[in-house]
């Protein structure tokens, strides 16, 4: 009884140890994200008229961006609960709804960029915009890191279906993406309501 | 039994995804409207940033249901330690220098 029990025990143990590990990661990615909050926090004044928060970002552009993300964080949401249920099918077609919000994020903020730039606003022409760049694109960086990633996964899971490794891998994931849906909420606090205000 | 105890419900979802939703509409509505002072309406929405990320944590990333010794949420208090001091740490030292307002 105790032999048959012990490494299925063990082997939970250490994958409930990958997660620890994953959340130690989240927060070190939290100190990126704290330093360039505080230089952005630091810099967003250090810009001329044309230039201003207030008569570059669209209020419609980056509400839409906002609430994709928001859905997006609720669908990856909905894979673990079907994970959960030990359902492989619903388990990827919610991942695959999550790629796709995140992929129209991504194609969002890329436009918003390429209309930013067109306008003469570019990273090395203030302060602000410097900071501002660095930190909303790490951020977008990271969502696409995080939609190849979900790529993957959802390739594993249909070749070994749910089992510990990937019903964990499933875990973080999630993990990783509702902290990306975390920092956006600040980003879109700090960086853009406070901007247009 | 244990596992559904432990990954929420469909429930714990649909609320926090409502409650994040509101949260984000109640900011919106304000910084438009222009509803207060810039000092209040900064607080305000800043507050409401911080409710939200106790959404997530909660709703979505499941911090609560946590077995003891509680690791993630120490990893988690250590985070927000350090986030506190960088970005409430330079925006104090700077706010020394003439230049920056």
């Amino acid at each position: 009884m105790q032999q048959s029990i012990t490494p299925q025990h063990e082997h939970e143990h250490h994958e409930s140890m990958k997660v620890f590990g994953f959340w130690i990661f989240l927060m070190t990615d939290c100190i990126l994200f704290a330093c360039l909050f505080a230089t952005f926090a630091v810099l967003r004044t250090h810009t001329d008229s044309p230039f201003t928060g207030n008569e570059l970002f669209e209020i419609p552009g980056f509400t839409a961006e906002t609430f994709i993300l928001l859905t997006s964080s609720f669908t990856s949401g909905l894979a673990t609960l079907a994970m959960n249920k030990g359902k492989v099918k619903p388990l990827i077609g919610w991942l695959a709804v999550t790629v796709l919000l995140g992929a129209a994020f991504i194609g969002l903020e890329i436009n918003e960029f390429m209309k930013m730039v067109s306008e003469g606003a570019t990273i090395s022409t203030n302060a602000f915009l410097s900071s501002f760049y660095t930190l909303v694109s790490t951020h977008g960086l990271h969502v696409s890191v995080g939609i190849v990633w979900m790529i993957a996964i959802m390739i594993q899971l249909k070749k070994h279906g749910i089992q510990s490794v990937t019903k964990r891998k499933v875990q973080v994931m999630s993990l990783y993406w509702h902290f990306l849906d975390v920092v956006w909420i600040f980003l879109f606090t700090v960086v853009y309501l406070m901007g247009v205000m | 039994m244990e596992s559904e105890k432990h990954h929420g419900s469909l429930k714990a979802y649909v609320t926090g995804f409502i409650a994040s939703i509101v949260l984000t509409i109640i900011p919106l509505l304000l910084v438009v409207n222009h509803t207060f002072k810039k000092g209040t309406l900064t607080v305000a929405i800043l507050g409401m940033a911080i409710c939200q990320l106790f959404v997530q944590l909660f709703f979505f990333m499941h911090l609560k249901d946590e077995k003891k010794p509680r690791y993630n949420a120490m990893a988690l208090v250590l985070g927000i330690i350090f986030v506190f001091t960088i970005v409430a740490g330079s925006i104090w030292i700077m706010s020394f220098n003439e230049q920056v307002h």
